[in-house]
């Protein structure tokens, strides 16, 4: 988040073409903070706030009064901040026998006041609900105490929260909220209040002005219709086609609570209306298995609106979801745990929110939370019947585009791989990923850390472990090929596995570029290799053949002497 | 840290805040000689060199100074605690 030094140079910037918006804010302690960070955090959200601050405590005055500056202003949208601190003022005024009439008599001065705003001046109004303050009178007992401040307190809030329901131009800002996350101690700052009178503190004021204009935005029509999600360790913990669906964590499984409270919250947002999409890098049959067999699995296939499963990059598919959809890209989310992927998006479409999601899958939830995506202005019944509608209009639709340039992209990474041969400190690695690689295995042999102490001594066989790393990060051993000398130069694939992570990054043209210096440099003349299929691996049977072999009964067969280095944009990299 | 230093440290938070570039403060500088520098940007800058240094002002502090150098004296004589 924006600190506030940084939202008030946001003042002096050039405002011109931001959307305007003319907005009162009315205060009983002192605002002029809360002003510069509303239009400096408007700034950041694309909006000219055109702001008429009143006089400090002067509400009531602004308000009643026909002929007052605010009714002048003609305010679209009026901020109403009414401080606990005042609140508490009041109340200790009260004589004993009114403190049970406190939060009545309040609310009463608050319908007034929506009355007057709403119906008079035709203004929507964004009322600050009561950040907590406990008196401790009464201790833990004021709970049971209908009389004491905080019993009043909550009353309001959550009679506010009533009159809200019902009146359509009356909204809530959520600051009780704010200081339940922030904590206490960061929301008030008592010295700067005792000399300024102002109740937030500096260091809440980008929070506060932020979820303000979360509102605003809402109001004005900006907020988020879909969201896209990524499978293999997004919605569930590990990779459904190296993995298998007994294997995936979700449920009681590994760290598979985590997943099913995410799927849940997905749930709910499906069920106020947002769109869900699938965009995931497997084959459909595997990508869906879960959504149809998965036991605990929250999502079912007829939650998700438009199901996008492909080898294609996401950019592209997330075009082609937008399309089906018909929406804009500022309205869609994309949830992916891959930074490579995230990135990817965020540059070809710039206008899709692309949240940074944490590295621990358990962290996912809170953070979306804070960052209130799903802000809204309305709901209404229809929202929930939004997924079947678009379901039908995906079936109609599905032809496959390519519209980004992806190259330009995989250039910009700066990828580095080392190539070396099987050795003792890789070996580890090497065995690990022979296990587990299921769906890019071209031969599924599974070398143990015998076989591959046995492959390092054979005189007949060569052997290549691949990393990669790029500006985001390093991603470590992820590919393996084992090449056995057969009769007359030639050089037979006995294997080659990658991990799926580095998918569609150009390691599989680095790799066949690899093999193929190395065969020249040894005279070898012809390259040969093999698919054999597992229930696993159909995502490379055409491998061989992309990369310019030629069938010859079961195997492929490339001629060393006919192979151009294919277009990659990795660099090789000496250990 | 030495008095001087907090000195520098505080004039670089002025220009920050102020977001004026000419600051050149000495001990005898006060809000008057300062045009930016009104009753609001003060609890502004207050909360600043309070983040800076990692200190808390009392809400009399705050109203106690005359000028800079006695700003500066309380910051020393809270980070020699």
């Amino acid at each position: 988040m924006r600190d506030f030094l940084y939202l008030c140079k946001n003042l002096k910037k050039d405002f011109s073409g931001l959307e305007k918006v003319k907005l009162a804010v009315l205060g009983d302690t002192s605002t002029q903070f809360l002003v510069q960070a509303l239009r400096g955090m408007g700034y950041e959200k694309g909006f000219d706030l055109q702001i008429f601050e009143a006089d400090y405590d002067q509400i009531e005055r602004q308000v009643f009064d026909n002929n007052s500056a605010l009714y002048e202003f003609k305010p679209v949208i009026t901020v109403v901040f009414k401080s606990t601190h005042k609140l508490l003022e009041k109340y200790n005024k009260l004589d004993t026998v009114s403190y049970q009439r406190f939060a009545d008599d309040e609310m009463e001065s608050v319908k007034n006041m929506s009355s007057a705003l709403n119906g008079n001046l035709h203004t929507k109004v964004i009322f600050f609900n009561y950040s907590e303050i406990d008196d401790a009178v009464f201790g833990s007992f004021a709970n049971k105490t209908a009389f004491s401040f905080l019993f009043q307190l909550r009353k309001i809030n959550y009679e506010l929260m009533l009159f809200a329901s019902e009146n359509p131009d009356f909204y809530l800002c959520d600051l009780s909220t704010i200081q339940n996350i922030v904590g206490k101690a960061t929301f008030f700052q008592p010295s700067v209040y005792i000399n300024s009178g102002m109740v937030l503190s500096i260091d809440v004021l980008p929070e506060v002005s932020s979820k303000t204009l979360d509102i605003i935005g809402a109001l004005k029509g900006r907020f988020k219709k879909c969201v896209i999600l990524d499978l293999d360790n997004t919605l569930w913990g590990g990779i459904i086609g190296d993995d298998g669906i007994e294997n995936i964590q979700l449920g009681s499984l590994g760290i598979g609570k985590t997943f099913t409270e995410f799927q849940h919250w997905l749930k709910k947002l499906k069920n106020r209306g947002i769109i869900l999409a699938v965009c995931s890098k497997n084959s459909e049959p595997t990508a869906k298995e879960p959504f149809e067999k998965h036991p605990d699995m929250v999502l079912r296939l007829d939650d998700i609106a438009v199901f996008v499963a492909n080898y294609i990059n996401k950019a592209d598919n997330i075009i082609q979801i937008k399309n089906i959809l018909n929406i804009g890209y500022d309205t869609m989310v994309f949830l992916d745990d891959n930074p490579f992927e995230r990135n990817l998006v965020r540059q070809s479409l710039p206008e899709v929110c692309v949240p940074e999601l944490p590295e621990d899958p358990a962290d996912y939830l809170e953070y979306l939370y804070s960052l209130n995506l799903f802000e809204t202005g309305t709901i209404s019944a229809e929202d929930a019947e939004r997924t079947k509608h678009y379901q039908l209009e995906a079936h109609r639709q599905s032809i496959q585009q390519l519209f980004i340039n992806e190259d330009d992209y995989l250039q910009s990474l700066n990828m580095r791989s080392v190539a070396e041969p099987f050795n003792k400190f890789n070996a580890p690695r090497v065995a690990q990923l022979s296990q587990r690689s299921n769906q890019f295995n071209l031969r599924t042999l599974r070398y143990t850390r015998e076989d591959i102490d046995w492959l390092i001594l054979s005189p007949d066989h060569f052997t290549f472990a691949f990393t990669l790393e790029d500006k985001f990060g390093d991603y470590g051993l992820i590919s393996v090929v084992v090449l056995q000398k057969e009769k007359t130069k030639t050089l037979f694939i006995e294997n080659w596995f990658m991990s799926c992570r580095v998918l569609n990054r150009g390691m599989e043209q680095f790799v066949m570029n690899t093999i193929l210096s190395f065969a020249k440099k040894n005279e070898y003349t012809q390259i040969k290799g093999e698919y054999a299929a597992t229930a696993k691996n159909e995502m490379v049977r055409d491998h061989y053949e992309n990369l310019g072999f030629i069938k010859s009964g079961n195997s492929w067969i490339l001629k060393v002497a006919e192979y151009e280095n294919k277009k990659c944009y990795i660099t090789k990299n000496e250990r | 840290m030495v008095r001087q230093d907090v000195l520098d440290q505080v004039n670089s938070i002025f220009i920050d805040v102020l977001d004026k570039k000419d600051i050149n403060l000495t001990d005898e500088t006060s809000a008057r000689d300062i045009e930016e520098w009104d009753s609001l940007a003060h609890i502004h800058l207050i909360v600043a060199i309070e983040r800076k240094f990692n200190i808390r002002f009392s809400s009399k502090d705050m109203q106690s100074w005359e000028n800079v150098g006695e700003m500066i004296d309380c910051i020393c004589e809270k980070l020699m605690k």
